[in-house]
């Protein structure tokens, strides 16, 4: 789960971590009230939206006097940046530069454990940095038993500073850091550009945060920040049902058990020709009302014009599949072209039960990717 | 011959008084697994399925000398289950249960490693050895003894692999399900290792997807230790970029992580990539 930069700047201040001074606002009046209360001339305007690049989109901009802060923020609010409204946006003193750094906690895969990254290329992208300097970045392995300890945290900071009283200042921010990520569940918490100052103070000029959905549950307060989009709405509506969904845009709907076979589902479809509506994993079971309401969420999309069914009947057998099918679809009224294909545990039982019915029946994957292909024709 | 489990694992079934841990400790007892005990706080001297209920696993460990373990508990309580079977003494910990926060697996995995202890999951399937043993909630009618080894970070469509290898007549040495969630204990290399060395298996399955870069380093290390033929499905080739499909650790972010990246990573050291789950048999019988 995301949130806005203005909302991780609160949680920095409310873990002592540096930030510059800023205000969050939804309306001109509002930014100018905020610039009038800020002892700075020069202010930054900074669109608040679940995306990156919001620079480049025209989302960032220095303002010198309240005439252009009255310019930018009637600008920016309203704007568009890959697809999110703007409708907030951050008015903050502007900072005297003299460097920045990158900053993040992060979970690594690999060595399944919390990572420090550290670079001296901050304020870039730093994927690009990843990918073509990779020795610019530095990696630091926590262990979970133990933390960041004050030696590790001053080693760290080596990295990025010569001077002791700044190393001192940044292992107190990279100590500060790690115990909000652990503390929130974080998944990222990222300072990106951390800056140092013309007059020598280290602080944090953004601030970016993603959290683990599936530790929401105990932080209620992180999970109320929480905004979907339309397709989130739809997406969080279906896992509250006890699937996965994500609208993709083709023609043929899919309603899989099990998230691998779902993808590799969509594959097949594309490799035989046609193009996946949507991923859907109905999950474990495939009871009569999963998959009345699954088949509800398939035909709102209006693209849906042949629908695949591929089941998997492991410990629920085929023909126990077949009925609820046959019972769903007593109930759903629907002229859209059906492919089932059921695999698995009773499975002859299962086709038999299907045979006769409205239903196109298939044996392989293959088989059945072909059919929902040539019924979209 | 098999890898982790066989005949003589002694499984205790953590949260067997639950639905799902009572539901699926039957099943595996019903194929034959050396169920010896199960725990749940409070309910020792219960019996459910005929198996004694204990207290804690430090019980289970004295009364039965379990080194096994199985874990049906609620996400909430996933990583003090973890460390409890770790702490007990227990060598392997299987963990089925889904939405686990991944610093507690951090946590748990962390000490469970300290402790000399293997960790396979959360949120995975579990695993089997065909005839012999199955600690999970593998479907177990699909499988036949066999010699090919199944890595898959997927539950049905490691089902939809395995069936197609029992069908052509290949059964399994043994089949593992790792987990779909970012962070989980054992993954390709430690089993790739395991398979490479198990006498008893001379082929290896592995079923991968979209998220992270574990593919692309278990096709280095098939490329430098691995003599047995490998064949590969890679599951997510249509995923849009930035979405979680499904699975956790199903997500491809920041344009890496992709199918095409790691279909092209086993490629490029002549390990051969299935088009379609039901080719791994015969990609397998055309390199054996």
């Amino acid at each position: 789960m995301k949130i806005h930069e203005y909302q991780a700047k609160e949680m920095f201040a409310n873990y002592g971590l540096p930030v510059d001074k800023s205000t969050v606002c939804r309306t001109v009046e509002d930014a100018v009230k905020a610039y009038n209360q800020l002892d700075s001339q020069r202010v930054i305007v900074k669109a608040q939206v679940h995306t990156g690049g919001r620079g480049k989109a025209g989302g960032v901009k220095l303002a010198n006097d309240e005439i252009e802060l009255r310019r930018h923020a009637a600008a920016i609010l309203g704007m568009d940046i890959k697809g999110f409204t703007v409708d907030r946006i951050l008015i903050g003193e502007a900072v005297n530069i003299d460097k920045e750094y990158y900053v993040s906690y992060v979970i690594d895969r690999s060595s399944k454990s919390t990572i420090l990254m550290l670079s001296k290329e901050g304020g870039m992208d730093i994927e690009e940095v990843a990918r073509t300097t990779p020795e610019m970045i530095y990696k630091f392995v926590i262990d979970p038993s133990i933390g960041v300890p004050d030696y590790l945290a001053r080693e760290a900071a080596f990295r990025l500073f010569d001077d002791i009283s700044l190393v001192r200042q940044a292992a107190v921010i990279f100590q500060k850091l790690y115990k909000l990520f652990v503390e929130t569940d974080a998944s990222l918490a990222e300072i990106n550009p951390l800056v140092l100052t013309k007059e020598g103070a280290i602080m944090a000029i953004d601030a970016k945060m993603t959290f683990d959905d599936n530790a929401l549950y105990r932080h209620p307060k992180i999970a109320a920040l929480n905004e979907p989009t339309e397709e989130e709405k739809k997406e969080q509506s279906a896992k509250s049902k006890g699937f996965s969904y994500v609208h993709l845009g083709g023609e043929i709907g899919c309603m899989v058990n099990g998230a691998g076979l779902a993808m590799a589902t969509m594959d097949m479809i594309k490799l035989y020709g046609g193009n996946p509506a949507n991923f859907l994993d109905i999950g474990g079971s495939s009871n009569p009302t999963k998959v009345i309401e699954a088949m509800k969420l398939l035909l709102s999309d209006r693209n849906v014009r042949v629908v695949l069914i591929n089941i998997f009947g492991g410990i629920t057998r085929c023909d126990d599949v077949a009925s609820g099918l046959l019972e769903a679809f007593r109930q759903i009224k629907t002229e859209i072209p059906i492919v089932i294909r059921l695999t698995g545990t009773n499975e002859k039982e299962g086709r038999a039960l299907l045979q006769g019915t409205q239903f196109h029946v298939a044996e392989t994957m293959g088989e059945a990717t072909e059919k929902a292909v040539a019924l979209t024709r | 011959m098999s890898i982790l489990i066989d005949k003589k694992s002694r499984l205790v079934v953590q949260g067997i008084t639950g639905r799902d841990g009572g539901f699926h400790a039957s099943k595996m007892k019903a194929y034959g697994t050396n169920i010896v005990g199960g725990t749940s706080p409070g309910k020792a001297g219960e019996l459910v399925d005929n198996i004694p209920v204990f207290n804690t696993v430090r019980d289970v460990v004295k009364e039965t000398e379990a080194d096994t373990s199985v874990i049906f508990v609620p996400a909430p309580f996933a990583k003090d289950a973890m460390m409890e079977a770790a702490d007990a003494g227990i060598k392997l910990i299987v963990c089925i249960t889904e939405g686990v926060p991944t610093l507690d697996v951090v946590e748990a995995y962390s000490y469970i490693t300290r402790k000399g202890a293997r960790l396979i999951g959360p949120n995975c399937p579990g695993l089997i050895s065909p005839g012999r043993s199955m600690v999970g909630i593998m479907p177990t009618m699909i499988f036949r003894e066999g010699s090919t080894g199944v890595i898959s970070r997927s539950g049905t469509l490691t089902y939809e692999v395995v069936y197609n290898l029992t069908e052509k007549g290949m059964g399994q040495s043994t089949a593992v399900g790792v987990g779909g969630d970012p962070v989980v204990g054992l993954y390709y290399r430690e089993l790739l290792e395991m398979f490479e060395n198990d006498p008893g298996t001379d082929s290896i399955a592995l079923i991968g997807e979209i998220g992270g870069d574990a593919e692309e380093r278990a096709a280095e290390y098939i490329r430098d230790h691995v003599t047995k033929p490998v064949a590969v499905f890679i599951a997510g080739q249509q995923a849009p970029p930035g979405k979680q499909m499904g699975h956790a650790g199903a997500i491809i972010s920041s344009g890496s992580g992709t199918a095409a990246e790691k279909i092209a990573a086993f490629e490029a050291v002549g390990v051969p990539v299935a088009k379609e789950p039901s080719q791994i048999p015969g990609l397998l019988k055309s390199r054996r």
